[in-house]
């Protein structure tokens, strides 16, 4: 068991000592840092695996003390990911958007840098612990730094594994996650909860799973599914007899129909319409881990969307301060206009407002306390203050801002899908 | 990572909730009606309280979050204590009632003020008195650096001059912390704390406030006429240090701000709780259906049930970080200013929520969405906070961003 987690965290290593892009943004060392300390945990997890046969989660500590301080391992994952957020998303977030792809290099640099190892449980060859959530989320947070809309796409693979890790069943889990980890780049497995209706709640899915025989059979419409076009798979969302269930389906199953569906923002995940005309998938099909729970399994997406716009709200606090000290109108810098400076202030104090309320959820999750209520009031108040901070940013910024000289107008447009995204990702 | 209230303040949490339920609430409405009335239930409470700030490095109370050095010995790596603790025992008592809180003896920013900056001698000697606090004047309240009230040294005595109003137990207290000048032209070094026991000729209190809330607090104006004052009385370095003067009398502020916070959140948790209660039936709050599917009503409880869930966090977040000796001086005034603007919207809409019930007086709901408008402007108003964060953030100083 060890060697094979050991391989895996080698591989990771070698791809990594391969490519000439941590050099050149200087983000060597701290990568081969965090991905020692990760294989490290690694060995420590198989060994003390190794005479149990169950995998009891940890324990709640009931002595814990209030306690906002990252991990060792956090923090370097978080430095080295914000590096990569702003070294190679940011300065390709415009060309993506305007060209609504995702650049082919840089999938292979996410690619290298191994996120999904922090998917995929030490038993399938990859790096997640028991405590993964928090992680998951400042992975994201850090991401969204750089841009929205290509951390959102660079996050499906992840967030697909985290589905299959934390839904499927032991048989499922060993069929789909080891490819997660392996030398190919991750498939892509998107998945596809929205529909196209008004006042959409992800509860009441209209695409329904009929059982028939060994199959279910799947009809109805999804939209806005992230990375749609160029998925191999979909985790579709269908409601089935004994309520909303979680299929994989083959891109190119029979009956099944994608289409690009552009919108306002996201445009570097391809979002894409796709419709499901008795498409027929084995029972074996079915997301069936015994703890399966289609709320928790909305909520941990709910909290992957509200992580991203943590940090883009955190690129436009970032962006705004210099720019508002250096842009002179009546003979002095607009922040020393109270009503420019308070703007900026609101976004400071909002913006911690919503870190919190997501890390407080995620950190809940982890520990294996009941998170809904948590989740769900992150989701309100980061849909809300995310939105007001996005047009506050293009607002600050003056009519430049709504150009695309700047960022602001494409992180307003990204922050507007935080409201509406139901699944998508998976922390 | 962890969020949750520490197992080992929950007895203290507990502890003050029960007051706040079974010794604050049922005399709530009588001290709001009797305004200027002394709410003598009180002496009992804080003689207990007195007693378990004793016993206690994890006291309830103004004055525990100050404790220099007294804290025991702890152990290395992250802390819970005075701050927190301080933090989570106000938000229990102001469930309660924060008029009542604030007219504890012995328990107000006075004697935050002598823990924070007094030396030992005056520690030993000022202990066990109740301080109130005199800062604003008629003509200046958010700038405190333009005190007009002097203070001009005569043999071992002090000689101030001047009025101040807004004394929270201006009238109550045995003493108050006055804030008054050595020297007009030197600014903000120049401002020095003086103890004022009541009795000492030239100290009169003229008249008491009538207040929109927290009418069971007192709010004294106080002149003082060539009042004589023992220079032994001066809180701090008599010097007038240019570099730092300011910072001594600013450092009570530093260890009240999370608490003052606190209070907000507090308030703000009682009137949330009682309109659930009012509109169970009503709003089953399932934390699930999608904000825009639910009544307007719900939409709304659920809105300000995360709004204050955010304050609550960042003012924990403040105190945590002191602490954990943490800078935390923009933090401190994003807690303060998030928690006070929420707990006035969250009190006014409850009332708006419970309709007539809760503006009527049967219900306390009115009484705290009058209690709640104070708390976003003692202590550095509203406006006061965003000018901190905003300079912080954007690296001005008072004269760049004014």
């Amino acid at each position: 068991m060890s060697s094979d987690v050991q391989g895996r965290a080698l591989a990771v290593l070698n791809r990594v000592a391969q490519a000439d892009w941590p050099d050149r943004l200087k983000l060597r060392k701290p990568f081969e840092k965090l991905i020692y300390t990760g294989s490290r945990a690694s060995f420590r997890a198989a060994a003390q695996r190794a005479g149990k046969v169950a995998k009891l989660p940890r324990p709640v500590d009931p002595d814990a003390l209030f306690d906002l301080s990252l991990s060792d391992e956090q923090q370097m994952l978080v430095e080295m990911l914000e590096a990569f957020a702003c070294e190679v998303l940011r300065p390709l977030a415009h060309d993506a958007d305007e060209q609504a792809a995702l650049p082919a290099a840089l999938l292979n640099q996410a690619h290298e840098l191994g996120l999904t190892h922090y998917a995929v449980s030490e038993a399938q060859g990859g790096m997640a612990g028991e405590r993964t959530t928090l992680s998951n989320a400042l992975i994201a947070e850090a991401l969204g730094k750089g841009d929205l809309s290509l951390a959102a796409a660079l996050l499906v693979p992840l967030s697909a594994a985290n589905c299959i890790r934390r839904w499927g069943n032991a048989a499922q889990q060993a069929r789909w996650l080891p490819a997660f980890v392996g030398e190919e780049p991750a498939p892509v497995m998107a998945i596809a909860v929205n529909e196209p209706t008004p006042l959409f709640d992800p509860q009441k899915l209209a695409t329904r799973a009929r059982k028939r025989g060994k199959h279910y059979v799947l009809s109805g419409e999804k939209c806005l599914v992230l990375r749609g076009m160029d998925a191999s798979q979909l985790i579709v969302a269908a409601h089935a007899a004994d309520g909303p269930a979680l299929f994989i389906v083959e891109a190119g199953a029979k009956g099944l129909q994608r289409s690009p569906q552009p919108a306002m923002g996201l445009k570097a995940g391809s979002t894409a319409r796709v419709r499901l005309n008795g498409v027929k998938v084995p029972v074996e099909a079915r997301l069936a881990a015994e703890s399966f729970n289609y709320q928790s399994f909305l909520d941990y997406a709910g909290l992957a969307w509200c992580a991203l716009a943590v940090g883009t709200a955190q690129a436009a606090l970032d962006y705004v301060v210099p720019y508002c000290n250096e842009r002179v109108a009546f003979g002095e810098p607009i922040s020393h206009r109270q009503g420019v400076a308070f703007m900026v202030a609101d976004i400071a104090v909002e913006l911690d407002a919503m870190r919190l309320m997501v890390w407080r959820a995620c950190s809940r999750a982890e520990q294996g306390l009941p998170f809904q209520r948590e989740a769900y009031l992150a989701r309100l108040l980061c849909s809300e203050k995310a939105m007001k901070i996005g047009t506050d940013a293009v607002q600050l910024l003056g009519g430049h801002g709504f150009t695309k000289e700047h960022p602001a107008e494409r992180w307003y447009r990204d922050l507007r899908a935080l409201a509406i995204m139901a699944g998508g990702l998976q922390l | 990572m962890n969020l949750e209230t520490p197992k080992k303040l929950r007895g203290l949490v507990n502890q003050a909730h029960q007051v706040a339920e079974n010794y604050f609430r049922p005399i709530s409405r009588k001290y709001d009606k009797a305004e200027h009335a002394y709410p003598k239930e009180l002496d009992l409470l804080a003689a207990l309280l007195d007693g378990m700030n004793a016993g206690s490095p994890d006291a309830i109370g103004a004055t525990s979050a100050s404790k220099r050095g007294a804290a025991r010995e702890q152990q290395e790596g992250i802390k819970n204590g005075g701050n927190l603790s301080a933090l989570l025992g106000v938000m229990e008592l102001c469930w309660g009632d924060v008029g009542l809180l604030l007219a504890m003896p012995r328990q107000g920013l006075g004697n935050a003020a002598i823990a924070a900056v007094a030396n030992d001698e005056q520690l030993a000697r000022f202990s066990g008195t109740w301080a109130a606090m005199a800062i604003t004047e008629p003509g200046c309240g958010s700038d405190s650096a333009a005190i007009r009230t002097t203070a001009i040294k005569d043999g071992d005595h002090y000689v101030l001059n001047g009025e101040k109003i807004y004394v929270t137990s201006g009238e109550r207290a045995d003493s108050v912390v006055v804030w008054a000048t050595l020297d007009k032209n030197l600014g903000r070094a120049a401002i020095k704390s003086f103890v004022v026991g009541h009795g000492t000729p030239g100290m009169t209190v003229t008249r008491l406030e009538k207040k929109l809330g927290i009418k069971a607090s007192d709010t004294a104006a106080i002149s003082f006429s060539d009042c004589r004052v023992p220079a032994a009385n001066l809180l701090g370095n008599p010097e007038i240090d240019v570099q730092k003067g300011f910072a001594g009398v600013m450092e009570t502020f530093d260890n009240t701000r999370p608490l003052v916070a606190g209070m907000a959140v507090g308030v703000a948790k009682a009137s949330l709780d009682r309109t659930r209660e009012l509109l169970k039936k009503v709003c089953k709050l399932d934390y699930r259906t999608p904000l825009l599917s639910v009544s307007h009503a719900e939409a709304t409880l659920y809105r300000l049930e995360a709004e204050w869930e955010a304050a609550r966090l960042l003012t924990m977040k403040a105190a945590w970080m002191a602490d954990n000796k943490l800078p935390n001086s923009k933090e401190a005034s994003i807690a303060k200013a998030k928690a006070r603007r929420v707990a006035n919207e969250v009190t006014l809409k409850c009332v708006e929520l419970a309709g007539a019930l809760g503006y009527g007086e049967d219900e306390l709901l009115e009484k705290w969405a009058r209690d709640s408008k104070i708390l976003d402007i003692f202590e550095g108003t509203q406006q006061i906070q965003l000018l901190i964060v905003a300079r912080r953030l954007l690296g001005k100083s008072s004269s760049e961003l004014k």
